[in-house]
Protein backbone atom coordinates (compact mmCIF):
# COMPACT_ATOMS: atom_id res chain seq x y z
CA UNK A 1 0.00 0.00 0.00
CA UNK A 2 1.32 3.34 -0.50
CA UNK A 3 1.69 5.78 2.06
CA UNK A 4 2.84 8.69 -0.19
CA UNK A 5 2.37 9.21 -4.12
CA UNK A 6 4.15 12.17 -6.05
CA UNK A 7 3.26 12.48 -9.73
CA UNK A 8 4.99 14.63 -11.89
CA UNK A 9 5.33 17.14 -9.61
CA UNK A 10 6.52 20.87 -10.51
CA UNK A 11 6.25 23.71 -8.01
CA UNK A 12 7.29 27.45 -9.57
CA UNK A 13 7.75 30.41 -6.91
CA UNK A 14 6.27 33.28 -8.59
CA UNK A 15 7.46 36.76 -7.81
CA UNK A 16 5.16 39.82 -8.14
CA UNK A 17 6.09 43.23 -8.32
CA UNK A 18 3.80 46.13 -6.78
CA UNK A 19 1.12 45.97 -9.70
CA UNK A 20 1.03 41.99 -9.75
CA UNK A 21 2.74 41.58 -13.07
CA UNK A 22 5.00 38.82 -12.69
CA UNK A 23 8.99 39.51 -12.10
CA UNK A 24 10.30 36.19 -11.67
CA UNK A 25 9.75 32.34 -11.43
CA UNK A 26 12.14 30.17 -9.90
CA UNK A 27 11.15 26.59 -10.46
CA UNK A 28 11.40 25.01 -7.25
CA UNK A 29 10.33 21.61 -7.53
CA UNK A 30 11.08 20.20 -11.73
CA UNK A 31 8.68 17.27 -12.61
CA UNK A 32 9.48 14.82 -9.52
CA UNK A 33 7.88 11.49 -9.41
CA UNK A 34 8.09 9.36 -5.75
CA UNK A 35 6.44 6.50 -4.32
CA UNK A 36 7.44 6.17 -0.75
CA UNK A 37 5.25 2.24 0.49
CA UNK A 38 3.76 2.22 4.00
CA UNK A 39 6.52 1.53 6.67
CA UNK A 40 9.81 2.30 4.40
CA UNK A 41 11.98 4.38 5.89
CA UNK A 42 13.34 7.24 3.02
CA UNK A 43 15.88 9.24 3.29
CA UNK A 44 16.21 12.83 1.03
CA UNK A 45 19.41 14.09 0.30
CA UNK A 46 19.99 17.38 -1.23
CA UNK A 47 21.95 20.35 -1.21
CA UNK A 48 20.64 23.89 0.55
CA UNK A 49 17.80 25.12 -2.24
CA UNK A 50 17.57 21.98 -3.94
CA UNK A 51 14.19 21.80 -3.28
CA UNK A 52 13.92 19.39 -0.72
CA UNK A 53 11.97 21.43 2.02
CA UNK A 54 9.45 22.28 -1.25
CA UNK A 55 8.64 18.68 -1.14
CA UNK A 56 7.96 17.88 1.81
CA UNK A 57 5.70 20.78 2.49
CA UNK A 58 3.49 19.40 -0.53
CA UNK A 59 3.55 16.09 1.68
CA UNK A 60 1.28 17.78 4.25
CA UNK A 61 -0.47 20.21 2.23
CA UNK A 62 1.10 23.10 3.28
CA UNK A 63 2.03 23.67 -0.37
CA UNK A 64 -0.33 22.51 -3.52
CA UNK A 65 1.41 21.76 -6.95
CA UNK A 66 1.88 23.98 -9.82
CA UNK A 67 1.48 21.36 -11.70
CA UNK A 68 0.74 17.33 -11.11
CA UNK A 69 -0.27 15.86 -7.67
CA UNK A 70 0.13 15.05 -4.70
CA UNK A 71 -1.36 12.02 -2.70
CA UNK A 72 -1.24 10.93 1.14
CA UNK A 73 -2.65 7.80 2.13
CA UNK A 74 -4.82 7.94 -1.32
CA UNK A 75 -6.13 11.50 -0.49
CA UNK A 76 -5.16 13.98 -2.94
CA UNK A 77 -3.68 17.13 -0.76
CA UNK A 78 -5.34 19.46 -3.68
CA UNK A 79 -9.07 18.99 -2.21
CA UNK A 80 -9.75 21.00 0.58
CA UNK A 81 -12.24 18.52 2.64
CA UNK A 82 -8.71 16.44 2.70
CA UNK A 83 -6.86 18.70 4.04
CA UNK A 84 -7.84 18.01 8.15
CA UNK A 85 -7.11 14.03 7.49
CA UNK A 86 -3.71 14.42 6.21
CA UNK A 87 -2.03 16.90 8.47
CA UNK A 88 -3.20 14.14 10.81
CA UNK A 89 -1.54 11.13 9.43
CA UNK A 90 1.59 12.91 8.50
CA UNK A 91 3.14 15.06 10.84
CA UNK A 92 5.87 17.32 10.35
CA UNK A 93 9.17 18.04 11.95
CA UNK A 94 11.07 21.48 11.59
CA UNK A 95 14.49 22.36 12.00
CA UNK A 96 14.42 24.24 15.32
CA UNK A 97 12.41 22.70 18.45
CA UNK A 98 12.57 26.18 19.75
CA UNK A 99 10.14 27.11 17.11
CA UNK A 100 7.67 23.87 17.86
CA UNK A 101 7.18 23.96 21.94
CA UNK A 102 4.71 26.24 22.92
CA UNK A 103 3.53 24.68 26.27
CA UNK A 104 5.62 25.54 29.69
CA UNK A 105 5.20 21.57 30.35
CA UNK A 106 6.55 18.55 28.47
CA UNK A 107 3.61 16.58 28.56
CA UNK A 108 1.13 19.82 28.28
CA UNK A 109 2.84 20.70 25.08
CA UNK A 110 2.90 16.82 23.59
CA UNK A 111 -1.14 17.04 24.74
CA UNK A 112 -1.79 19.88 22.68
CA UNK A 113 -2.48 18.64 19.74
CA UNK A 114 -4.49 15.55 20.64
CA UNK A 115 -6.59 17.70 22.52
CA UNK A 116 -7.16 20.12 19.19
CA UNK A 117 -8.89 17.47 17.29
CA UNK A 118 -10.84 17.00 20.05
CA UNK A 119 -9.87 13.65 21.68
CA UNK A 120 -11.43 12.81 25.24
CA UNK A 121 -9.40 14.12 27.82
CA UNK A 122 -8.44 10.20 29.26
CA UNK A 123 -7.15 9.50 25.93
CA UNK A 124 -5.22 12.21 25.57
CA UNK A 125 -3.28 11.33 28.83
CA UNK A 126 -2.54 7.62 26.92
CA UNK A 127 -1.50 9.05 24.03
CA UNK A 128 0.87 11.72 26.18
CA UNK A 129 2.14 8.61 27.97
CA UNK A 130 2.81 6.00 24.78
CA UNK A 131 4.20 8.84 22.85
CA UNK A 132 6.83 10.30 25.33
CA UNK A 133 7.87 6.81 26.66
CA UNK A 134 8.30 6.12 22.59
CA UNK A 135 11.18 8.72 22.23
CA UNK A 136 12.55 7.77 26.11
CA UNK A 137 11.63 10.99 27.17
CA UNK A 138 9.08 9.98 29.81
CA UNK A 139 10.70 11.11 32.88
CA UNK A 140 10.72 14.46 31.95
CA UNK A 141 6.75 14.77 31.52
CA UNK A 142 6.47 17.52 34.25
CA UNK A 143 10.17 19.12 33.38
CA UNK A 144 9.74 22.52 32.09
CA UNK A 145 11.10 22.40 27.93
CA UNK A 146 13.19 25.27 28.08
CA UNK A 147 15.71 23.83 30.62
CA UNK A 148 15.79 20.53 28.54
CA UNK A 149 19.04 20.34 25.20
CA UNK A 150 18.43 20.53 21.71
CA UNK A 151 18.18 16.24 21.42
CA UNK A 152 15.59 16.28 24.15
CA UNK A 153 13.39 19.25 22.83
CA UNK A 154 13.61 17.55 19.26
CA UNK A 155 12.67 14.79 20.87
CA UNK A 156 9.56 16.26 22.32
CA UNK A 157 8.72 17.90 19.11
CA UNK A 158 8.60 14.25 17.69
CA UNK A 159 6.42 12.99 20.33
CA UNK A 160 4.00 15.98 20.29
CA UNK A 161 3.82 14.63 16.39
CA UNK A 162 3.40 10.83 17.43
CA UNK A 163 0.51 12.02 20.25
CA UNK A 164 -1.67 12.51 16.81
CA UNK A 165 -0.79 9.14 15.66
CA UNK A 166 0.23 9.68 12.35
CA UNK A 167 1.17 7.16 10.09
CA UNK A 168 4.48 9.23 8.82
CA UNK A 169 6.55 11.76 10.00
CA UNK A 170 8.22 13.71 7.75
CA UNK A 171 11.37 15.40 9.47
CA UNK A 172 12.90 18.73 7.82
CA UNK A 173 16.54 18.49 9.26
CA UNK A 174 15.77 17.75 12.60
CA UNK A 175 19.45 17.70 13.46
CA UNK A 176 20.57 20.57 11.80
CA UNK A 177 20.78 22.89 15.48
CA UNK A 178 21.66 20.16 17.13
CA UNK A 179 25.40 18.85 18.55
CA UNK A 180 26.55 15.26 17.54
CA UNK A 181 25.19 13.54 20.77
CA UNK A 182 21.51 15.63 20.21
CA UNK A 183 21.56 14.16 16.64
CA UNK A 184 22.11 10.62 17.24
CA UNK A 185 19.43 10.89 20.07
CA UNK A 186 16.88 12.28 17.48
CA UNK A 187 18.19 9.80 14.87
CA UNK A 188 18.43 6.89 17.03
CA UNK A 189 14.55 7.98 17.89
CA UNK A 190 13.41 8.36 14.34
CA UNK A 191 14.38 4.82 13.49
CA UNK A 192 13.01 3.33 17.00
CA UNK A 193 9.73 4.82 15.65
CA UNK A 194 9.87 3.24 12.30
CA UNK A 195 10.80 -0.32 13.38
CA UNK A 196 8.76 -0.95 16.44
CA UNK A 197 5.77 1.64 15.72
CA UNK A 198 5.43 1.36 11.92
CA UNK A 199 5.75 4.73 11.30
CA UNK A 200 6.75 5.93 7.63
CA UNK A 201 9.50 8.17 7.95
CA UNK A 202 10.41 10.85 5.32
CA UNK A 203 13.86 12.60 6.43
CA UNK A 204 15.41 15.08 4.83
CA UNK A 205 19.16 15.65 5.79
CA UNK A 206 22.44 16.82 3.96
CA UNK A 207 24.43 14.64 7.09
CA UNK A 208 25.21 11.85 5.18
CA UNK A 209 26.20 9.67 8.44
CA UNK A 210 22.32 9.68 9.19
CA UNK A 211 21.36 7.99 6.17
CA UNK A 212 22.91 5.19 6.16
CA UNK A 213 19.94 2.69 7.50
CA UNK A 214 17.28 3.95 5.70
CA UNK A 215 15.87 1.87 3.36
CA UNK A 216 15.75 3.82 0.17
CA UNK A 217 17.69 7.32 -0.52
CA UNK A 218 16.47 10.01 -2.93
CA UNK A 219 19.09 12.43 -3.73
CA UNK A 220 17.28 16.24 -5.00
CA UNK A 221 19.87 18.73 -7.22
CA UNK A 222 17.81 21.94 -8.45
CA UNK A 223 14.39 20.76 -7.83
CA UNK A 224 15.08 17.76 -9.71
CA UNK A 225 15.31 13.74 -8.63
CA UNK A 226 18.81 12.70 -9.93
CA UNK A 227 19.32 9.44 -7.42
CA UNK A 228 17.39 6.54 -6.47
CA UNK A 229 18.55 3.67 -4.34
CA UNK A 230 19.43 2.31 -1.17
CA UNK A 231 22.53 3.96 0.56
CA UNK A 232 24.94 1.16 -0.68
CA UNK A 233 24.31 1.85 -4.17
CA UNK A 234 24.21 5.57 -3.87
CA UNK A 235 27.11 6.15 -1.48
CA UNK A 236 28.75 3.56 -4.36
CA UNK A 237 28.87 6.94 -6.81
CA UNK A 238 31.11 9.46 -4.73
CA UNK A 239 32.13 11.55 -7.69
CA UNK A 240 28.29 11.57 -8.62
CA UNK A 241 27.30 12.42 -4.98
CA UNK A 242 29.84 15.52 -4.76
CA UNK A 243 28.40 16.98 -8.16
CA UNK A 244 25.87 17.75 -6.59
CA UNK A 245 27.22 19.58 -3.40
CA UNK A 246 26.95 16.87 -1.18
CA UNK A 247 29.41 14.69 0.49
CA UNK A 248 29.66 10.73 1.89
CA UNK A 249 30.87 9.84 5.23
CA UNK A 250 34.81 9.65 5.41
CA UNK A 251 35.00 6.31 5.75
CA UNK A 252 33.04 5.37 2.60
CA UNK A 253 35.58 8.48 0.94
CA UNK A 254 38.81 6.28 2.18
CA UNK A 255 37.57 2.73 0.69
CA UNK A 256 36.73 4.73 -3.21
CA UNK A 257 40.06 6.38 -2.58
CA UNK A 258 41.52 2.46 -1.89
CA UNK A 259 39.77 1.40 -4.83
CA UNK A 260 40.78 3.63 -7.15
CA UNK A 261 44.10 2.95 -5.85
CA UNK A 262 43.55 -0.51 -7.00
CA UNK A 263 42.22 -2.18 -3.52
CA UNK A 264 39.94 -5.04 -4.68
CA UNK A 265 37.37 -3.80 -2.17
CA UNK A 266 33.27 -4.21 -2.39
CA UNK A 267 31.35 -1.03 -3.71
CA UNK A 268 29.90 1.51 -1.21
CA UNK A 269 31.61 0.93 2.18
CA UNK A 270 29.26 2.76 4.71
CA UNK A 271 30.80 1.65 8.13
CA UNK A 272 34.26 1.31 9.54
CA UNK A 273 33.59 -2.25 10.89
CA UNK A 274 33.05 -3.41 7.03
CA UNK A 275 36.20 -1.49 5.90
CA UNK A 276 38.25 -2.55 8.49
CA UNK A 277 36.84 -6.50 8.01
CA UNK A 278 37.45 -6.13 3.59
CA UNK A 279 41.25 -5.11 4.50
CA UNK A 280 41.41 -7.60 6.71
CA UNK A 281 40.56 -10.07 3.94
CA UNK A 282 42.68 -8.86 1.38
CA UNK A 283 45.48 -8.92 3.65
CA UNK A 284 44.19 -12.56 4.93
CA UNK A 285 44.34 -13.70 0.82
CA UNK A 286 48.21 -12.66 0.29
CA UNK B 1 52.22 35.34 23.25
CA UNK B 2 49.10 36.82 21.95
CA UNK B 3 46.24 35.54 24.64
CA UNK B 4 46.92 34.21 27.87
CA UNK B 5 44.68 33.19 30.07
CA UNK B 6 46.02 32.43 33.81
CA UNK B 7 43.66 30.43 36.03
CA UNK B 8 39.91 32.51 35.02
CA UNK B 9 36.94 31.17 36.66
CA UNK B 10 33.79 31.87 35.47
CA UNK B 11 30.58 31.49 37.95
CA UNK B 12 27.42 32.06 36.99
CA UNK B 13 24.70 33.68 39.09
CA UNK B 14 27.50 33.12 42.19
CA UNK B 15 25.23 32.43 45.78
CA UNK B 16 22.15 31.88 44.59
CA UNK B 17 20.47 28.53 43.61
CA UNK B 18 21.35 28.58 40.06
CA UNK B 19 24.68 28.94 40.50
CA UNK B 20 27.24 27.28 37.72
CA UNK B 21 30.85 26.66 37.68
CA UNK B 22 31.29 27.21 33.80
CA UNK B 23 34.96 27.64 33.45
CA UNK B 24 37.08 25.79 36.23
CA UNK B 25 41.10 27.40 36.30
CA UNK B 26 40.94 27.98 32.77
CA UNK B 27 45.10 28.20 31.49
CA UNK B 28 46.38 28.71 28.39
CA UNK B 29 48.49 30.86 25.72
CA UNK B 30 47.92 31.59 22.17
CA UNK B 31 50.54 32.56 19.82
CA UNK B 32 50.10 34.96 16.73
CA UNK B 33 49.00 33.57 14.10
CA UNK B 34 48.32 29.97 15.09
CA UNK B 35 44.65 28.08 14.01
CA UNK B 36 42.89 26.67 17.09
CA UNK B 37 39.89 24.75 17.28
CA UNK B 38 38.07 24.25 20.15
CA UNK B 39 35.81 21.35 20.94
CA UNK B 40 33.46 20.16 23.67
CA UNK B 41 29.56 19.38 24.19
CA UNK B 42 26.93 22.10 24.43
CA UNK B 43 27.46 23.24 28.26
CA UNK B 44 30.94 22.52 27.94
CA UNK B 45 31.97 26.21 28.36
CA UNK B 46 33.22 26.88 24.66
CA UNK B 47 30.97 30.19 24.20
CA UNK B 48 31.56 31.32 28.22
CA UNK B 49 35.46 30.88 26.85
CA UNK B 50 35.41 32.78 23.62
CA UNK B 51 33.08 35.47 25.46
CA UNK B 52 35.91 35.82 27.68
CA UNK B 53 38.39 36.51 24.40
CA UNK B 54 36.81 39.98 23.51
CA UNK B 55 35.68 41.22 27.30
CA UNK B 56 32.07 40.44 26.65
CA UNK B 57 31.99 38.44 29.85
CA UNK B 58 34.47 39.07 32.72
CA UNK B 59 36.26 36.66 35.09
CA UNK B 60 34.86 36.26 38.36
CA UNK B 61 39.13 35.33 39.00
CA UNK B 62 41.96 35.00 37.21
CA UNK B 63 43.34 37.13 34.86
CA UNK B 64 43.58 37.22 30.62
CA UNK B 65 46.13 39.10 29.04
CA UNK B 66 45.79 40.10 25.47
CA UNK B 67 49.34 41.32 23.78
CA UNK B 68 51.11 41.51 27.35
CA UNK B 69 48.25 43.66 29.17
CA UNK B 70 45.82 42.67 31.24
CA UNK B 71 41.74 43.33 29.69
CA UNK B 72 40.50 43.42 32.74
CA UNK B 73 42.71 45.98 34.76
CA UNK B 74 40.90 49.68 35.90
CA UNK B 75 42.18 51.81 32.55
CA UNK B 76 42.39 48.79 29.44
CA UNK B 77 39.96 50.18 26.93
CA UNK B 78 37.25 46.96 26.42
CA UNK B 79 36.59 48.46 22.99
CA UNK B 80 39.72 49.08 21.40
CA UNK B 81 40.03 45.26 22.38
CA UNK B 82 36.78 44.46 20.85
CA UNK B 83 38.04 45.85 17.02
CA UNK B 84 41.04 43.53 17.61
CA UNK B 85 39.25 40.04 18.54
CA UNK B 86 36.67 39.78 16.18
CA UNK B 87 33.95 37.20 17.25
CA UNK B 88 31.51 35.45 14.58
CA UNK B 89 28.77 34.25 16.78
CA UNK B 90 26.47 31.43 15.01
CA UNK B 91 23.95 31.43 12.49
CA UNK B 92 25.63 35.14 11.45
CA UNK B 93 23.88 36.18 8.58
CA UNK B 94 20.75 36.96 11.19
CA UNK B 95 22.66 40.18 12.02
CA UNK B 96 22.96 41.11 8.19
CA UNK B 97 20.58 44.54 7.99
CA UNK B 98 21.47 46.84 5.08
CA UNK B 99 19.86 47.83 2.17
CA UNK B 100 23.02 46.22 0.04
CA UNK B 101 25.99 43.81 0.70
CA UNK B 102 28.76 46.69 0.46
CA UNK B 103 26.88 49.10 3.02
CA UNK B 104 26.56 46.25 5.26
CA UNK B 105 30.34 45.51 5.45
CA UNK B 106 30.82 49.00 5.72
CA UNK B 107 28.66 49.16 9.20
CA UNK B 108 31.43 47.61 11.33
CA UNK B 109 34.17 49.92 10.19
CA UNK B 110 32.66 53.09 9.75
CA UNK B 111 31.90 52.86 14.13
CA UNK B 112 35.72 53.16 14.31
CA UNK B 113 35.75 57.05 13.00
CA UNK B 114 37.89 56.08 9.85
CA UNK B 115 37.56 58.20 7.17
CA UNK B 116 34.95 57.07 4.18
CA UNK B 117 37.59 55.82 2.03
CA UNK B 118 39.53 53.80 4.10
CA UNK B 119 36.10 52.85 5.19
CA UNK B 120 35.57 51.43 1.58
CA UNK B 121 39.01 50.13 0.77
CA UNK B 122 38.63 47.65 4.40
CA UNK B 123 35.00 46.43 3.13
CA UNK B 124 35.95 46.02 -0.55
CA UNK B 125 39.35 44.11 0.49
CA UNK B 126 37.42 42.20 3.54
CA UNK B 127 34.50 41.30 0.68
CA UNK B 128 37.14 39.49 -1.71
CA UNK B 129 39.15 37.99 1.19
CA UNK B 130 35.88 35.44 1.46
CA UNK B 131 35.02 35.40 -1.98
CA UNK B 132 32.45 37.67 -2.70
CA UNK B 133 32.53 38.80 -6.20
CA UNK B 134 32.24 42.50 -7.14
CA UNK B 135 28.66 41.63 -8.79
CA UNK B 136 27.14 40.93 -5.78
CA UNK B 137 27.95 44.33 -4.08
CA UNK B 138 24.90 46.16 -4.62
CA UNK B 139 22.57 43.21 -3.80
CA UNK B 140 20.69 42.66 -1.10
CA UNK B 141 22.36 40.59 1.50
CA UNK B 142 18.65 38.84 1.75
CA UNK B 143 18.61 37.59 -1.71
CA UNK B 144 21.74 35.76 -1.46
CA UNK B 145 22.25 31.74 -0.59
CA UNK B 146 22.70 31.00 3.22
CA UNK B 147 26.71 30.21 2.54
CA UNK B 148 27.21 33.94 0.74
CA UNK B 149 24.86 35.21 3.40
CA UNK B 150 27.12 33.66 5.98
CA UNK B 151 30.45 34.84 4.13
CA UNK B 152 28.95 38.27 3.90
CA UNK B 153 28.38 38.74 7.92
CA UNK B 154 31.72 37.42 8.49
CA UNK B 155 33.16 40.14 5.95
CA UNK B 156 31.44 42.49 8.36
CA UNK B 157 33.98 41.29 10.80
CA UNK B 158 37.01 40.87 8.53
CA UNK B 159 36.39 44.41 7.57
CA UNK B 160 37.30 45.44 11.20
CA UNK B 161 40.97 43.82 10.61
CA UNK B 162 41.03 41.71 13.61
CA UNK B 163 44.21 40.58 14.87
CA UNK B 164 42.32 37.51 16.42
CA UNK B 165 39.20 35.86 14.27
CA UNK B 166 36.79 33.67 16.46
CA UNK B 167 34.05 31.29 14.26
CA UNK B 168 32.19 29.83 16.75
CA UNK B 169 30.26 27.02 14.64
CA UNK B 170 30.25 29.36 11.08
CA UNK B 171 29.55 26.00 8.88
CA UNK B 172 25.79 24.98 11.06
CA UNK B 173 23.44 24.60 8.64
CA UNK B 174 25.24 24.56 5.64
CA UNK B 175 25.64 22.02 2.47
CA UNK B 176 28.73 19.53 2.86
CA UNK B 177 30.01 21.83 -0.27
CA UNK B 178 29.06 25.17 1.09
CA UNK B 179 30.66 24.28 4.69
CA UNK B 180 34.22 22.98 2.64
CA UNK B 181 33.97 26.91 0.47
CA UNK B 182 34.25 28.61 3.98
CA UNK B 183 36.64 26.39 5.56
CA UNK B 184 38.70 26.90 2.82
CA UNK B 185 38.18 30.45 2.47
CA UNK B 186 38.84 30.75 6.17
CA UNK B 187 42.26 28.52 5.67
CA UNK B 188 43.20 31.09 2.81
CA UNK B 189 42.86 33.67 5.28
CA UNK B 190 45.05 32.39 7.49
CA UNK B 191 47.57 31.48 5.30
CA UNK B 192 47.72 35.10 3.55
CA UNK B 193 47.51 36.83 6.30
CA UNK B 194 48.78 37.04 10.35
CA UNK B 195 45.69 36.65 11.50
CA UNK B 196 45.07 33.88 14.52
CA UNK B 197 41.88 31.94 14.33
CA UNK B 198 40.17 30.13 17.05
CA UNK B 199 37.09 27.84 15.06
CA UNK B 200 34.58 26.07 17.39
CA UNK B 201 33.13 23.11 16.05
CA UNK B 202 31.35 19.85 16.61
CA UNK B 203 32.82 18.28 13.67
CA UNK B 204 35.78 16.47 14.52
CA UNK B 205 36.70 15.70 10.74
CA UNK B 206 36.63 19.67 10.05
CA UNK B 207 38.83 20.17 13.29
CA UNK B 208 41.35 17.09 12.27
CA UNK B 209 41.89 18.91 8.51
CA UNK B 210 41.90 22.53 9.49
CA UNK B 211 43.59 23.13 12.77
CA UNK B 212 47.37 23.09 14.44
CA UNK B 213 45.72 22.89 17.88
CA UNK B 214 42.83 21.47 19.43
CA UNK B 215 41.52 22.74 22.70
CA UNK B 216 38.90 20.45 24.20
CA UNK B 217 36.48 21.52 26.97
CA UNK B 218 34.52 19.59 29.07
CA UNK B 219 32.04 20.44 32.30
CA UNK B 220 34.41 24.36 32.24
CA UNK B 221 37.31 22.77 32.12
CA UNK B 222 39.94 22.55 29.54
CA UNK B 223 41.11 18.63 29.36
CA UNK B 224 43.29 19.09 25.82
CA UNK B 225 45.36 21.27 24.96
CA UNK B 226 47.17 19.27 22.25
CA UNK B 227 48.04 18.67 18.06
CA UNK B 228 45.38 17.35 16.24
CA UNK B 229 47.04 14.05 16.08
CA UNK B 230 47.76 13.91 20.14
CA UNK B 231 44.24 14.41 20.87
CA UNK B 232 42.36 12.20 18.28
CA UNK B 233 44.77 9.24 19.01
CA UNK B 234 43.56 9.04 22.55
CA UNK B 235 40.26 7.73 21.69
CA UNK B 236 39.00 5.75 24.50
CA UNK B 237 39.38 8.97 26.94
CA UNK B 238 37.62 11.43 24.25
CA UNK B 239 34.50 8.79 23.94
CA UNK B 240 34.09 9.04 27.99
CA UNK B 241 33.42 12.37 27.35
CA UNK B 242 31.01 11.90 24.16
CA UNK B 243 33.15 13.58 22.06
CA UNK B 244 34.72 10.84 19.00
CA UNK B 245 37.67 10.96 16.46
CA UNK B 246 37.17 11.17 12.99
CA UNK B 247 35.98 7.60 11.32
CA UNK B 248 39.52 7.22 9.52
CA UNK B 249 41.38 7.51 13.15
CA UNK B 250 38.57 4.61 13.87
CA UNK B 251 39.56 2.63 10.87
CA UNK B 252 43.22 2.48 12.08
CA UNK B 253 41.94 1.48 15.35
CA UNK B 254 40.27 -1.41 14.30
CA UNK B 255 43.31 -2.47 12.51
CA UNK B 256 45.31 -1.76 15.10
CA UNK B 257 43.10 -4.04 17.46
CA UNK B 258 43.12 -6.67 14.66
CA UNK B 259 46.69 -7.06 15.13
CA UNK B 260 48.23 -5.03 12.48
CA UNK B 261 50.49 -2.78 13.09
CA UNK B 262 49.83 0.89 12.14
CA UNK B 263 49.75 4.42 13.76
CA UNK B 264 46.65 5.84 15.62
CA UNK B 265 47.38 9.31 14.95
CA UNK B 266 45.88 9.05 11.63
CA UNK B 267 43.24 11.97 10.95
CA UNK B 268 42.83 12.54 7.35
CA UNK B 269 41.72 10.16 4.37
CA UNK B 270 44.78 10.96 2.43
CA UNK B 271 47.34 9.93 5.67
CA UNK B 272 44.91 6.76 6.10
CA UNK B 273 45.07 6.14 2.61
CA UNK B 274 49.04 5.93 2.39
CA UNK B 275 48.97 3.85 5.63
CA UNK B 276 46.79 0.95 4.14
CA UNK B 277 48.26 0.88 0.92
CA UNK B 278 51.86 0.25 2.85
CA UNK B 279 50.33 -2.42 4.80
CA UNK B 280 48.77 -4.22 1.90
CA UNK B 281 52.33 -3.67 -0.07
CA UNK B 282 54.25 -5.84 2.86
Amino acid sequence: MEMIKVKDLTFEYIRRDEDGNVESINTAIDNVNIKVSKGDFIAILGANGSGKSTLAKHINALLYPTKGSVWVNGLNTQEEKNLWDIRQSAGMVFQNPDNQIIAAVVEEDVGFGPENIGIPTNEIWERVEKSLKAVGMLEYRSHSPNKLSGGQKQRVAIAGIMAMKPECIILDEPTAMLDPDGRKEVISTIRELNKKEKVTILLITHHMDEVTSADKVIVMNQGKVVMQGKPREIFSKVDEIKSYRLDVPQVTELAFELKKAGLDLPEGVLTVEELVEAIKQLKKSK
Amino acid sequence: MQIVFDNVNYIYSPGTAYERHALKNISFSIEKGEFIGLIGHTGSGKSTLIQHMNGLMKATSGHIYFNGADINAQDYKLKELRSKVGLVFQYPEHQLFETTVFKDVCFGPSNLGLDKLEIELRAYEALKMVGIGDDLLDASPFELSGGQKRRVAIAGVLAMKPEVLILDEPTAGLDPRGRDDILDQIKKLHEESDITIILVSHSMEDVAKYVDRIFVMNQGELIFNHTAKEVFSRISELEEIHLAAPQVTYVMKGLKDAGFSVPLDVTTVEEAKNVILKLLKT
